[in-house]
């Protein structure tokens, strides 16, 4: 069982960030895992993506030309990595940044509007958690209770800022459970 | 202790504090900057010392003399800065110092770009720079394989009193996975004093010349001659490499190093599925190549693929391996593109179809 997704938005998204957080997750899950950011010579407010690659066995290839997932936080990230997704897979878009619809049909798609979500909590900068919270909850890559664990390892130097990001993660997760739960019903009828 | 997720260049940091390493000297460049600037705060914290040196010639140099003391140093860089360090690591050889030498490698030539490549094999294994000498080249393809091989390079540098490479592409230094340091690890070699390190003169012993002159030719063929026994017991000794796969009745063999041997293998699994037998052998030590694995390996098998992110740098030595020349499939991505497992599949397919072009040499 392998899960891979490619995460991409923004610099500044914190689009690295919730990939390592799922990778550490994976981690602490007793998987094999990889985190492969993009690098290059790109700025704040650029594009970056990372590549999270959690699997019962060893990693074979970091590199993934077809993801299982893809997670885009802005339009230039859906335009460059949309027809990478494998047919079968999982397209979260970010409504709050892309105003189109998905072009794929043969994919799971999920609209989230992650920023307007986040700024409705209170926390502007907490979308990524959001975007996490609804691919752990469609994907089950990895459980609720380990990247509840890993938000409060992350910010553990800063205590304040922990309730508000699982808060962004928890609604985030709901989104994609019930995403789940009604595409595995119209698969059932 | 425990498994903790880490960069590449971070990992390799820290194996080299794990191996006792107190000294780094570097200069600057993308894309193994995480590794002085780990090592940048983290020695200080085991007493050691860091000096972003005024140049690559600077730092390599500066080795020679912490090494000569007897100390174990490193220093990183990428393919362009190696470069400017070869006239050092040339007199590093001739003094016979231990030094552990990173190159995370980019692709070239010239200044050319930041992303991931393996176009400096030649350089590592066949030409690092002048005169005559060889070093080990060991090529990880995972971030604790690194982490491991940068350990075992000091001990190798040391039992030898040689210069050992460690390189990687930038995705070793790039990439995070889980790592594991070992706090019982044991030298891999038998290691005596240094008793040949240049530590102060207490008349109680033969004085202590770090030197790589010798304008004696006599004395510098005996020298040649006593280097090139060192080399040939490498040779014999360290030779390191893996294969994977359908060893015994392959459609056809890989030979692929570094993080290019990963995709590989998940082609392989891939191409498994599809009932085509695949193997691998992935040279874990370039110099000295496993010519004799890649011998045995390839004579099982229909055909051959060099997978590389060069324009075939390592076919070479493959040919080489061969006991009588055979043609070679090849598949390369270059300028800091990647290969992908998708590639390695149509390329398999292709040679099992009969329409992929071989590499010929007349």
């Amino acid at each position: 069982m392998q899960n891979d997704v490619i995460m991409a938005g923004f610099g500044g998204q914190g689009i690295l960030l919730i990939g390592k957080m799922l990778a550490y997750a994976g981690m602490h899950e007793g998987k094999e895992v990889s985190w492969l950011p993009s690098y290059g010579p790109e700025m704040r407010g650029g594009t970056c993506n990372c590549t999270v690659v959690i699997s019962d066995n060893p990693v074979g290839s970091p590199v993934i030309q077809s993801p299982g997932a893809v997670l885009a936080m802005n339009l230039p990230s859906l335009e460059k990595f949309e027809s990478d997704v494998r047919p079968g897979g999982f397209l979260l878009i970010n409504t709050s940044l892309i105003e189109r619809k998905a072009e794929r049909d043969d994919v799971e798609i999920v609209e989230i509007p992650a920023n307007t979500i986040a700024q409705d909590l209170g926390n502007a900068r907490g979308a990524n958690m959001v975007a996490l919270g609804a691919y752990v909850g469609a994907t089950g890559a990895v459980s609720l209770e380990q990247i509840e664990a890993v938000v409060r390892q992350t910010f553990a130097a800063k205590p304040s800022v922990i309730d508000v990001n699982l808060e962004a993660l928890h609604k985030g997760y709901d989104l994609g459970r019930e995403h789940a739960a009604n595409s595995s019903e119209e698969t059932a009828s | 202790m425990a498994k903790k997720l880490m960069k590449g260049a971070e990992a390799i940091g820290e194996a080299a504090v794990q191996a006792g390493c107190h000294l780094f000297f570097g200069y600057p460049i993308t894309p193994q900057n995480e590794i002085p600037e780990y090592l940048s705060s983290r020695l200080p914290q085991v007493g050691g010392t860091f000096v972003q040196a005024e140049s690559e010639v600077a730092s390599i140099n500066m080795l020679y003399g912490a090494a000569g003391a007897g100390e174990r140093v490193m220093t990183s860089s990428s393919s362009p800065g190696i470069s400017l360090m070869a006239e050092g690591i040339s007199y590093c050889a001739g003094a016979k110092l231990p030094v552990v030498i990173v190159n995370i490698m980019r692709a070239g030539p010239g200044l050319g770009g930041i992303l991931p490549s393996q176009a400096d094999y030649f350089q590592a294994t066949k030409g690092l720079a002048h005169g005559d000498f060889r070093v080990l080249v060991l090529a990880p393809w995972s971030i604790q394989e690194a982490a491991d091989l940068v350990q075992d390079a000091f001990d190798l540098a040391d039992y030898y009193r040689n210069p050992v490479m460690v390189v990687g592409d930038g995705l070793i230094g790039q990439m995070m996975e889980p790592v594991e340091f070992y706090e019982d690890r044991q030298p891999i070699k038998e290691l005596p004093p240094k008793t040949w390190a240049s530590t102060g003169w207490k008349r109680d012993r033969p004085k202590a010349i770090i030197n790589s002159l010798f304008l004696d030719p006599a004395e510098l063929e005996q020298h040649n001659i006593d280097l090139k026994k060192k080399y040939d017991l490498m040779e014999r000794d360290e030779v390191r490499f893996a294969t994977y796969g359908a060893l015994d009745s392959a459609d056809v063999v890989i030979v692929a190093y570094g993080t290019v041997a990963r995709v590989c293998l998940s082609a392989i699994e891939a191409l498994e599925n599809d009932g085509i037998k695949v193997a691998m052998v992935r040279p874990i030590t370039l110099w000295p190549f496993p010519y004799e694995a890649v011998r045995e390996v390839a004579s099982k098998a229909k055909d051959i693929l060099v997978v590389e992110l060069s324009t075939g740098q390592m076919i070479e030595d493959v040919r080489l391996a061969l006991h009588r020349p055979r043609p070679i499939h090849f598949h390369c991505r270059l300028g800091g593109m990647l290969v992908s497992p998708e590639e390695v599949i149509d390329k398999v397919k292709a040679i099992k179809a009969g329409t992929s072009e071989e590499v010929h040499y007349a």
